[in-house]
């Protein structure tokens, strides 16, 4: 969801947006006080709109100024202004977590996975009834609802994103400003505009991320340390390209979690290679790490390796 | 003779000596104690609970305290990393603190001691006290042992020595997946389960032995799948604090029937991620329970009405009660009298008769293992105001949960 914003501002504005990520902290920090006030599903469309606001604001006043000197003073200006995010919310909001819960309709299991002896695999909307999980050898995998309306939003938004840039005039127009920026000039669009639109377009979108991801994990100032990962996304996927953004954070998403159930390490390698490994061995305490406590990084070798072989990501258009 | 030339240094000095000579010369003396924990973060709602406690805890026992005299607790955040816990330990020492008191993260603490004996060394005459409320690495007071260092917690060893004596009659534990921060307390919290388990129970199987990074972990969904295909039917960890309370929330999600052996589970979140999918499914080990009787009980309510929270790190009473006693046998706040004095010290702590070992600084007491569940007649106390409490199922003496030392201390 994160990366979809990203490379919106990213392939489409040129801008290394550094501080995305924050704009993803605001929307959940938004999001948890217009709750109290208006309710989850209200803020769900305001406080998107507001981050939306807040970063068009970002635009016009500080990045403009920028945008004529090149990548650099852009990437360091959006840099500081992650720091200035994050100190601001610490000082507003405090610096411990906060409880925000999603509202009713978002709580308990969206379907339940049943494996049973007898039946084999089924799906059940909802909770499943005690009776199927209690038998000797069932078990019930609940899937919680959150999870799948962040995927259903997730997707959603790429999809609408999609058809915006490729099938409607606006999309059009904003790719003919950021490609041609004088001939869209000249044709009299007025291509400041668009770009701050489409920045604030992209935070927005980082922000609806954010109240839907402050419900679904925790709401606290280190909310915005995501952005690395965003970055893996975004070079694995393909810089200026939706689809890549989409495979990117599937790859991603599995090099975090399949690994985990891995547990065996480099002495088991060697062993079913008929090599015993013992404590006094060479490269012992690299080998001796399980595969599970590799995942965490296993993503950022996963851009190292992309950016030596194939500069422009898996479904990449830019060479630079 | 130089020293004839400073008269007036050499009369102060002596009127020092005799005033500290003197009977009950720290009587109204106030103590400066420097509490280097997080306070941001995501461990921050264990630390600023934690402050809380100290500070509510000085507070009563400066109405009344065997010393007579005044604590005042100094809060520093050290963001739960090492490198920062050293320039607190400096900050404090600059303020004056003589005390310091660390618990969360024996990363931190083994930190500490490490700087708190060089600095005692560099220093004569300007020692400071290492007082360990939470930070149960047994290597504390085992190799990496240390004159300055009191711990008044239980250790890891000890902890597991009573959960798996309570966990070898449960006839439903069967197998066994262990799940932990990968650092220092959660190593060994995986290897003394193992270890004291195969002595115990030699047929309970070890299905899982994971270790993830320590507070960094915001989504438990994967770990919770693993635990549940690996058909394990309990769970020990040692988790804390974000760690914990994401665990058991992600398994309630998943809807995982398992029950945790836990040695945190009253920590700030956890209680209120538990909830009632968890009654009767989750057990502690510690030094006390929700509903410990007397006085402390009374302090416990006191706290609830005055912050809406709770005092889980009970052993804080023990800690400040343990320097006021000493204080008042050491007739002084000097730090190398205090801690001569407290070595061996014996009193009455909040949960029974408590003794600090001398071999290693290794607080003795009794521990109870609690299981959560609806608060009743003889167990009110509702945790975090979930309508839900630690009720004591076991109590262990002492000499049940002592484990062996093989400290070799450097005595000053």
């Amino acid at each position: 969801m994160l990366s979809s914003g990203l490379t919106l501002i990213f392939s489409m504005m040129g801008v290394l947006n550094f501080a995305h990520a924050s704009f993803y902290m605001v929307g959940a920090y938004a999001a948890y006080t217009l709750t109290g006030v208006i309710g989850f599903t209200a803020s769900l469309v305001v406080s998107p709109l507001l981050v939306g606001a807040l970063g068009a604001l970002f635009e016009r006043t500080a990045l403009r100024r920028v945008h004529k000197f090149g990548h650099v003073p852009e990437l360091l200006i959006t840099f500081g202004l992650s720091y200035v995010v994050g100190e601001v919310v610490a000082l507003v909001w405090g610096r411990s977590p906060l409880t925000f819960d999603p509202p009713l309709w978002l709580q308990g299991p969206a379907f339940t996975i049943v494996q049973s002896a007898v039946r084999g695999l089924s799906v059940v909307a909802g909770a499943a009834p005690a009776e199927l999980c209690s038998g000797v050898g069932d078990a019930c995998t609940r899937f919680p609802m959150t999870r799948a309306f962040m995927a259903l939003v997730a997707l959603g938004m790429l999809a609408s994103l999609w058809l915006l840039l490729t099938r409607t005039r606006i999309g059009l127009v904003i790719q003919a400003a950021l490609t041609h920026p004088e001939m869209a000039e000249a044709l009299g669009h007025n291509v400041p505009r668009v770009f701050m639109l489409v920045f604030g377009s992209g935070c927005a979108l980082a922000g609806l991320a954010g109240v839907i991801g402050g419900v679904t994990f925790v709401t606290e100032p280190n909310m915005a340390n995501i952005g690395p990962i965003i970055f893996a996304v975004i070079v694995i996927g393909g810089m200026g390209s939706l689809s890549g953004a989409f495979v990117g954070s599937l790859v991603v998403g599995l090099l975090q979690t399949l690994p985990l159930t891995v547990d065996a390490n480099g002495v088991d390698v060697f062993r079913h290679l008929g090599l015993a490994i013992g404590p006094d061995s060479p490269l012992f305490p690299l080998l001796r790490i399980k595969l599970s406590e590799t995942a965490q990084i296993l993503p950022y070798l996963m851009l190292v390796l992309i950016l030596i072989f194939r500069p422009k990501g898996l479904l990449g258009t830019r060479e630079s | 003779m130089k020293l004839v030339r400073k008269p007036l240094v050499m009369a102060a000095t002596a009127a020092l000596l005799l005033a500290a000579g003197s009977a009950q010369a720290q009587k109204g003396e106030t103590v400066k104690i420097a509490w280097i924990d997080p306070l941001s973060g995501l461990m921050a709602p264990v630390g600023q609970n934690q402050v809380k406690t100290f500070q509510f805890l000085a507070e009563h026992f400066n109405k009344s305290n065997p010393a007579g005299v005044k604590f005042e607790i100094i809060p520093i955040d050290n963001k739960l990393s090492p490198a920062e816990s050293l320039n607190a330990l400096k900050a404090a020492i600059d303020q004056g603190a003589r005390f310091i008191t660390q618990g969360n993260g024996s990363s931190v603490a083994l930190a500490l001691v490490d700087a708190v004996n060089k600095h005692n060394e560099r220093n004569p005459g300007k020692e400071v006290i290492y007082l360990n409320h939470a930070a149960v690495d047994p290597d504390l007071t085992n190799s990496k042992c240390s004159y300055w260092h009191f711990r008044f917690d239980a250790d890891t060893s000890m902890k597991m020595e009573a959960l798996t004596t309570f966990m070898k009659d449960q006839a439903d534990v069967k197998k066994v997946y262990l799940i932990n921060q990968n650092y220092s307390h959660g190593h060994q919290v995986s290897k003394f389960a193992k270890e004291i388990m195969a002595r115990k129970r030699p047929d309970v199987q070890f299905v899982g032995d994971d270790l993830h990074p320590l507070a960094q972990v915001k989504d438990f969904a994967p770990y919770v799948a693993k635990i549940k295909a690996s058909g394990a039917d309990t769970v020990i960890t040692g988790n804390w604090g974000s760690d914990l309370t994401l665990l058991i929330k992600a398994a309630n999600d998943a809807g995982l029937n398992v029950k945790f052996y836990t040695y945190y589970a009253s920590v700030s979140g956890a209680p209120t991620a538990i909830g009632a999918a968890g009654a009767g499914r989750v057990y502690m080990v510690a030094y006390g329970h929700s509903n410990m009787p007397g006085a402390f009980g009374k302090l416990s309510d006191e706290f609830k009405a005055k912050f809406n929270d709770d005092l889980y790190t009970q052993d804080v009473y023990n800690e400040l009660l343990a320097v006021s006693e000493a204080m008042a046998k050491a007739k002084s706040t000097d730090p190398v009298k205090v801690a001569a004095a407290m070595e061996g010290l014996k009193f009455k702590g909040f949960n029974g008769e408590v003794e600090i070992r001398k071999a290693d600084h290794q607080m003795q007491q009794g521990l109870f293992i609690s299981v959560w569940q609806k608060t009743d007649a003889k167990n009110k106390y509702s945790v975090e105001n979930t309508g839900y409490t630690f009720a004591p199922v076991k109590a262990y003496d002492a000499y049940v949960a002592s484990t062996p030392t093989s400290c070799q201390m450097k005595r000053p």
